[in-house]
């Protein structure tokens, strides 16, 4: 990592035009080529810039996601004036969709980031270090592990009464056990190599070598992981709000708006069949990203 | 085998005392606590509600607390001449509240001697209620296992030998489908198709409705069974048949496969026989997983289609705040998981004679 600034230097030279790229820079173009994960991130993306835009596309279509209407419940999609139908209680769907995306995936996005800084704290410590603090965190790795995690998370829940930040925080709290154990096992690898062996020799203190020697090396095991995670917590979210525990109507989230489904069956099957269509594509086009990320960042892979 | 299973038994110790601590400290964590949620009615009176605290305890220091609900209080303060008050304590003061009466002995023996405590809101042994959930769940996890058993691994199987052609590549874009499914969503769609459209299956539940109750044999109520144990297994589908395919790609390259195909042994017999036979051994280890994946899974498959077990049992009692139910079912559901984990491991070993223990 430290070689890298000669080698950009290098690049602007024009007689030195085939020198070593780097795996990120391999990663990068290779990642340009691939077709799929490229669709996946664009629509996450429009996904997240529709959500966002929430205001403005309410403002232009003349929609409301808290506005009730007794007399116009239930319509169908491509109702006037309602392009995705309305609820139970005459509020526009598509509204709440935009509005219910903006939490899962706020939500999904934001526990991932705590789960991720967690573990990667966590385990290039434990990977660096090892002794009692590696015993102490496996220990406690171990009993969360054993727990069902979605028992762990109603009883939390429950316990705290979530608000979405909360929400996001216990999420958080207790999602980062995977990514611990993959950044502490490459944490393990790491320490041995010689540029470590080197920057110990000229007396690099023990934070800066975790901090500026290992951690840009566990750059690819940090965008994957956070990838899967943020598709992960957006379905317990999800699973935790159709069960009552996570975020409380009238906030919508896509999770939420699913509970009580089945008396909707007969009236409006759109309200079944819309809010979990979204959380699947956006989870399924996150899983597809992180496994491209990872075929891209695969040293062993052919060209 | 028995010296390391007992050493598996022994290192499962510090993991069980780990989930002990950690469930108690949360239920004691939550705004009110027991007594909040036991005290809600309005009309009670702040002396009621105190009564209430004191005979919960929970005035008493946390390690205290702890160890009561651990190992019982009978041996902190018991009345040895049976009289109905302590004449006698150990840890606790024998008259708390300073009114110049002993409190009441001990009664409660602690989850280590099998006491629970009492519901709530059912007022009823909590164990005793589970004991009726279980039946329930068990039929449900052990019907979604064999399932995901038989509709995976020959997956796997076929996955392996037509690697990369489009049977391989199907089940591996199903695989990533069905892990980004919501299965809460997956349950609800397939009963709008099945049981409200088609009316083929019913909308939920795990037998007719009777006005007598009681459960008919398991062959009288099949079409109950199928959409739950569906959307259950899905999980387990999609990742023994992923397992099964490595682990078959595994075993093909090994000399006994070639040489059997060499001696001029038929494909399908050399796949079957040599192959699956052994690639089926790495996936004794996934039985603690599973487990958890399971019983997590049930909360929701069981609250989607009304079935009686567990799991539901679980969330109803975690939006009622009945902390000793939700307590209970932690404890099992961890300590069914650390078994499935032990015995995994050690089945693993008995049937691949190449593990040691040492």
């Amino acid at each position: 990592m430290t070689a890298q600034p000669s080698v950009a230097k290098l690049a602007i030279e024009p007689e030195e035009k085939r020198i070593g790229i780097s795996l990120t820079q391999l990663a990068l173009r290779r990642l340009r080529r691939d077709r799929l994960t490229l669709v996946a991130l664009t629509i996450v993306a429009l996904m997240a810039l529709m959500s966002f835009s929430a205001p403005f596309i309410s403002n232009v279509l003349n929609i409301s996601y808290t506005q009730t209407d007794a007399t116009r419940t239930f319509l169908p999609v491509g109702a006037e004036g309602h392009p995705l139908g309305t609820d139970d209680l005459g509020r526009d769907h598509l509204a709440r969709l935009l509005y219910g995306g903006q939490v899962s995936l706020s939500v999904g996005f934001l526990a991932a980031t705590v789960a991720i800084s967690i573990g990667v704290t966590l385990g290039i410590i434990t990977g660096f270090y090892g002794g009692f603090v590696d015993d102490f965190t496996n220990w406690v790795i171990a009993t969360l592990n054993s727990i069902p995690s979605l028992f762990l998370l109603l009883i939390v829940a429950a316990v705290l009464q979530p608000s979405p930040t909360t929400l996001i925080l216990v999420l958080g709290f207790l999602g980062w056990t995977t990514t611990t154990r993959l950044v502490r096992g490459e944490t393990l690898s790491l320490r041995e190599r010689e540029y470590i062996v080197s920057a110990r020799a000229i007396g690099a203190s023990p934070l800066r070598i975790m901090f500026v020697h290992i951690l840009p090396n566990l750059f690819s095991i940090i965008v994957i992981s956070l990838a899967i995670d943020i598709g992960a917590l957006i379905l317990s979210e999800a699973a935790l709000s159709f069960l009552g525990l996570g975020i409380k109507p009238p906030t919508p989230s896509w999770g939420n708006m699913l509970t009580g489904a089945q008396t909707y069956f007969t009236r409006g099957v759109h309200l079944v069949i819309l809010p979990g269509l979204m959380i699947f594509i956006t989870v399924l086009c996150l899983y597809v990203i992180g496994d491209g990320i990872r075929d891209a960042f695969d040293p062993t892979a052919k060209d | 085998m028995i010296k390391y299973t007992l050493r598996r038994l022994i290192q499962a110790i510090p993991t069980f005392f780990g989930i002990t601590v950690f469930s108690y400290l949360l239920m004691a964590a939550a705004p009110g606590g027991p007594v909040a949620a036991l005290t809600f009615s309005p009309r009670m009176t702040v002396a009621q509600r105190e009564l209430v605290a004191k005979r919960l305890g929970v005035n008493d220091p946390l390690p205290v607390q702890y160890l009561r609900w651990l190992l019982g209080d009978d041996w902190m303060r018991w009345d040895s001449d049976g009289d109905g008050t302590a004449d006698g304590s150990f840890l606790l003061a024998l008259d708390v509240d300073n009114d110049g009466e002993p409190e009441p002995p001990g009664q409660n023996r602690g989850i280590l001697r099998g006491d629970f405590g009492d519901s709530f809101f059912y007022r009823r042994p909590v164990i005793q209620m589970l004991g009726e959930k279980v039946a329930a769940t068990l039929e449900l996890g052990v019907s979604s296992l064999l399932f995901g058993l038989v509709l995976g691994v020959p997956i796997g199987i076929l996955a392996a030998v037509y690697k990369g052609k489009w049977f391989d590549n199907i089940t591996r874009v199903l695989a990533v489908v069905f892990n980004a499914i919501p299965i809460f969503w997956l349950g609800l769609i397939l009963l709008l198709i099945f049981g409200s459209w088609l009316g083929w299956l019913p909308m939920g539940g795990r037998t007719e409705m009777t006005l007598t109750g009681g459960v008919p044999p398991i062959w009288e109520r099949w079409r109950f069974l199928i959409l739950p144990t569906f959307v259950l297994a899905t999980g387990t589908i999609a990742i023994y048949s992923r397992y099964m395919r490595a682990s078959m790609l595994d075993v093909m390259t090994q000399d006994y496969m070639r040489t059997a195909l060499s001696k001029g042994l038929s494909g399908r017999n050399v796949w079957f026989k040599h192959g699956a036979r052994n690639a089926l051994i790495p996936l004794a280890t996934f039985l603690g997983p599973q487990i958890t994946g399971l019983l997590s899974g049930a909360a929701i498959t069981e609250t989607i289609f009304s079935w009686p077990g567990l799991g539901r049992f679980a969330v109803q009692a975690v939006i009622a705040q009945d902390y000793p139910i939700v307590m209970t079912v932690v404890i099992v559901g961890a300590v069914a998981t650390m078994f499935g984990y032990i015995l995994s491991d050690v089945l693993y070993a008995v049937i691949d004679p190449r593990i040691r223990f040492d």
